[in-house]
């Protein structure tokens, strides 16, 4: 998990500990402004994508740094992260098609 | 013809090497979790098209009574807190479960820092403690659904003219009868991913605890679990998103 080479292990414990709890500021400062954004704005589109954002921001450090991913080779980080692009699109996708199959 | 030996450039497929720079097991976690993300992202789009396949609430928010003719707002759904019986908190139960979650993740990943330096006194610790997360959580979410089934008062009027009170597969007193349903599902088969995660990092703890790993040289059980168990978080972090705020 070290990735400085030139630190003493004690060193690169304490580096790795403190990256793993800005993560976990940042995981619950994002979960704490949702929160603070279901109970200030209007519901409505734009309250919506700024969620969606957030979840991928959300989704981004959990994958990167608590799985790793981000330093993995870039074959695996590509065979993962590229079907799941993949399904975004489906999604997209399905949401328009949908929209018109239920259209009044 | 004689056979020359052409001096090819080897790529890094050819054999030989592992291209991803992972151990098979880990690999599989990998697409074990990228599959599992497939199943999951059919019944979040399956709610996406059942919910708009329903009418929505039209008006003033602050009036919203439930129904089965249009889709409920869902933190007006999920507003009970255990002993605070009637007390409207909207989506604060299911944030504290968020939390509870999150830092189950972050204890995870401590283990695993932990296994990288061969300390197995904090990797059982850290173990216990995602353990323990995973049970709080598990615990919340039967609270969770044993309200969702018992409902509360007064109930709602049903299309044929009954009152009703709580949820099950066939009718409920929140709205459309999809709405019970999807939650079941999506909760459910979140909540069993947790039950098996927890499961899964009962044994390895055990095996942590009796020096296994410390024999074996390398803690990378540890991380194969973690990453199930981060995934398990990372789908959490969609199903609150969709099911719980938008």
């Amino acid at each position: 998990m070290a990735h400085s080479e030139n630190l003493t292990p004690e060193e690169a414990h304490k580096a790795n500990v403190r990256r793993i709890w800005t993560v976990t500021g940042i995981l619950a400062g994002v979960t704490a402004l949702e929160f603070l954004l279901a109970f200030t704005m209007p519901a409505g589109i734009a309250r919506n994508m700024i969620f969606v954002i957030m979840t991928f921001i959300k989704a981004f450090y959990i994958v990167a740094e608590f799985m790793h991913l981000r330093h993995e080779v870039k074959v695996l980080i590509w065979s993962i992260v590229l079907p799941c692009a993949f399904v975004v699109w489906l999604v997209i996708a399905l949401l328009v098609e949908g929209s018109s199959i239920f259209a009044k | 013809m004689s056979s020359v030996t052409v001096p090819k450039k080897r790529s890094i497929w050819d054999g030989g090497v592992s291209p991803m720079n992972v151990s098979y097991g880990k690999m599989m976690m990998w697409f074990f979790l990228l599959s599992d993300a497939f199943t999951f992202s059919g019944l979040l789009i399956t709610y996406g098209m059942l919910r708009y396949a329903h009418p929505a609430y039209e008006g003033d928010p602050d009036n919203f009574t439930f129904s089965t003719e249009y889709w409920p707002i869902p933190e007006k759904v999920y507003a009970a807190v255990p002993f605070l019986e009637g007390v409207h908190l909207p989506l604060v139960f299911v944030g504290i479960m968020t939390f509870i979650l999150i830092l189950s993740s972050v204890t995870m990943v401590l283990a695993v820092e932990a296994g990288h330096r061969m300390d197995q006194k904090d990797v059982e610790k850290w173990m216990l403690w995602t353990i323990l997360g995973g049970i709080a959580f598990l615990s919340c979410q039967a609270w969770e659904w044993t309200h969702f089934i018992h409902g509360e008062p007064p109930g709602t009027r049903m299309p044929d003219g009954t009152i009703f009170m709580g949820a099950n597969l066939v009718q409920n007193q929140y709205g459309p009868p999809a709405f019970a349903d999807l939650f079941f599902f999506i909760t459910g088969f979140h909540g069993f991913h947790v039950f098996s995660g927890v499961m899964l990092n009962i044994i390895i703890f055990y095996q942590v605890a009796t020096g296994v790993m410390q024999r074996r040289g390398h803690y990378e059980m540890v991380e194969k679990v973690g990453l199930y168990w981060h995934f398990v978080d990372l789908v959490w972090v969609f199903v609150f998103t969709f099911f719980y705020l938008v």
